[in-house]
């Protein structure tokens, strides 16, 4: 044993309770977190085509359920996740072109990614809601 | 030998040091590119389908071009989603019979709701009366 007791303990990787937040680490670890909320939505989806598959009282169920309050407050969710795992998976394979990396494109890329997703969710259920759908 | 130390064979096969190649990296990009298009195009038509009733959503997914683009939509989402939560549980878990258990887990989950999803949708489309 080497002499270290009388040291702080070192810190450990990634850091994350000593690093100041930034963009690109909030827009990285959304992207696993919407990516593991889609999991879940898709499942939903699944459930969806099942229930159709059922026949018209299993449907007419399986709606009621997403169209009630908590089911709207999920599929809203869904609807942010799926736009911001949407644009930033884009800006991921830009990324894998090569482009893109400099540290003030990044966080602005970031911030559009972030902004994209916000305003698309609320447009799409403002369409919604124009059509009746809510 | 010019070109590194690896064998001709080793070149050969193109695997590299991980023994599997690029063909995970290629397929999470792949499958992530081909749902860029597919994603857009079911978000226009959930709002077509939302508010159509039972018939309405019956009679949408018997248009070929629905179902055959809601069939892919369903297979390459949840393949990319078993690419993407492996990634999540190899990197989180390290405890080897717990990884084992959840990758498995991870397996089995997307191969059955896809199937099942995949059928549904089929069985819809495929089926003369009501």
């Amino acid at each position: 044993m080497t002499e270290t007791s009388g040291l702080p303990p070192r810190p450990l990787s990634p850091h994350l309770s000593i690093w100041r937040w930034h963009v690109t680490m909030f827009t990285s670890i959304a992207h696993r977190v919407t990516g593991m909320g889609l999991y879940a939505a898709a499942l939903i989806a699944a459930g969806w085509a099942v229930s159709l598959a059922s026949g018209p009282e299993v449907y007419g169920a399986y709606m009621a359920l997403l169209g009630s309050l908590l089911g709207k407050l999920v599929l809203f969710a869904i609807t942010l996740a799926l736009f911001y795992h949407l644009a930033n998976g884009i800006r991921h394979l830009v990324w894998d072109f090569g482009y893109g990396f400099k540290i003030r494109t990044a966080d602005f890329s970031g911030v559009v990614v972030i902004a994209f997703a916000v305003a698309a969710s609320i447009g799409l259920w403002i369409v919604a809601a124009m059509r009746g759908l809510l | 030998m010019e070109g590194g130390y690896r064998t001709p064979l080793a070149r050969a096969r193109g695997l590299g040091a991980a023994g599997h190649g690029a063909g995970h990296w290629i397929s999470e990009r792949l499958s992530s590119l081909a749902l860029v298009p597919l994603v857009l195009w079911v978000v226009y038509a959930g709002l077509q389908v939302a508010g159509a009733g039972y018939d309405g959503a019956v009679a949408w997914v018997r248009h070929p071009l629905n179902a055959v683009l809601l069939g892919l939509l369903l297979a390459v989402s949840f393949q990319h989603m078993h690419a993407g939560m492996r990634v999540v549980v190899e990197d989180y878990i390290h405890k080897t019979a717990t990884k084992a258990v959840l990758l498995i887990l991870n397996l089995f989950v997307c191969v059955l709701f896809g199937a099942l999803a995949v059928f549904a949708v089929l069985k819809v489309a495929l089926s003369g009366a009501f």
